[in-house]
């Protein structure tokens, strides 16, 4: 019995340990292209606010609005062109090209959105949509509010 | 030069970004939490609105001016009417923001079916 035991465990003794392991895989996960992807989001993100603060001078002028409702515009402008890039699916097409450069502006948040309502949509109006549309932008509005009590506390006590 | 300082400031957030997101196990979800409670920070002594100022929609853009704006609307009904103001303003600048993204969202899912 114990000669038996011995024999498969030299048949399958070879089997690599997980340090052994890992090193052996490491060749085979693709390593992500770092200074490519930076640059990529570098110039993304440039061309979105390039771009954006060309489009709130042409509201300036067009509209004949004051800056900081124009800005405002801008805004709602970028939210409303993601949320129907994402719901005919050519925005996670982008994303995998342009990176970061279209999630940290607002139109990450109107996809984070949108994309939750469009997948919960089969479970309902109710339990599906209204229940998950928060799913991923809820951490933005929750740590901004957060933030908001923490440091306006601190300010409206030192006076800053 | 605004057009320069546009591109630069929002390239540069997003940059920040991407490096955090290739270097460390952080998700986007993260990220994003994390610069609008950095963007909360910043309002302090009016540095972003400088930034604003100086950039123009470079500045509006990225996902801080949403951390700022809470802070900005909230201390300024605060100034005006005193500590409960914080909450009565909190929401003041950014409501435009969060209710468009909201109807939109309901009306794409509502609309259209997902691809995959």
């Amino acid at each position: 019995m114990y000669i038996k035991i011995k024999i498969i465990n030299n048949i399958n003794g070879d089997y690599m340990n997980n340090k052994e392991y890992k090193e052996f895989i490491k060749k085979y996960i693709p390593k992500p292209k770092i200074i490519e992807n930076a640059i990529v989001s570098f110039i993304g993100g440039g061309i979105m606010g390039l771009s954006s603060e060309l489009l709130l001078e042409a509201y300036q002028t067009w509209l004949h609005l004051p800056r900081k409702e124009s800005g405002v515009l801008v805004i709602l402008t970028l939210i409303v062109i993601a949320s129907i890039l994402t719901a005919l699916g050519v925005f996670d097409i982008l994303v995998t090209k342009f990176k970061s450069a279209l999630i940290i502006p607002i139109t990450g948040f109107s996809h984070s959105i949108t994309s939750a309502a469009i997948e919960y949509r089969k479970e309902g109006l109710v339990l599906g949509i209204g229940a998950n549309i928060f799913k991923l932008a809820g951490t933005v509005i929750l740590y901004g509010t957060v933030a908001v009590y923490l440091f306006g506390l601190v300010r409206l006590l030192i006076g800053g | 030069m605004i057009y320069i300082n546009a591109f630069l400031f929002c390239g540069f957030i997003c940059l920040i970004s991407q490096l955090i997101l290739d270097n460390t196990k952080l998700t986007p979800g993260h990220i994003t939490s994390l610069f609008v409670v950095i963007g909360a920070s910043l309002d302090l002594f009016g540095i972003y609105d400088k930034f604003v100022l100086y950039c123009g929609a470079g500045a509006i853009i990225p996902i801080t001016s949403f951390g700022h704006l809470l802070v900005h609307g909230a201390m300024d009904t605060a100034n005006d009417i005193g500590p409960l103001g914080l909450s009565f303003g909190i929401f003041n600048l950014t409501s435009a923001g969060i209710s468009v993204a909201l109807v939109m969202g309901f009306l794409m899912s509502v609309l259209f079916k997902p691809k995959h």
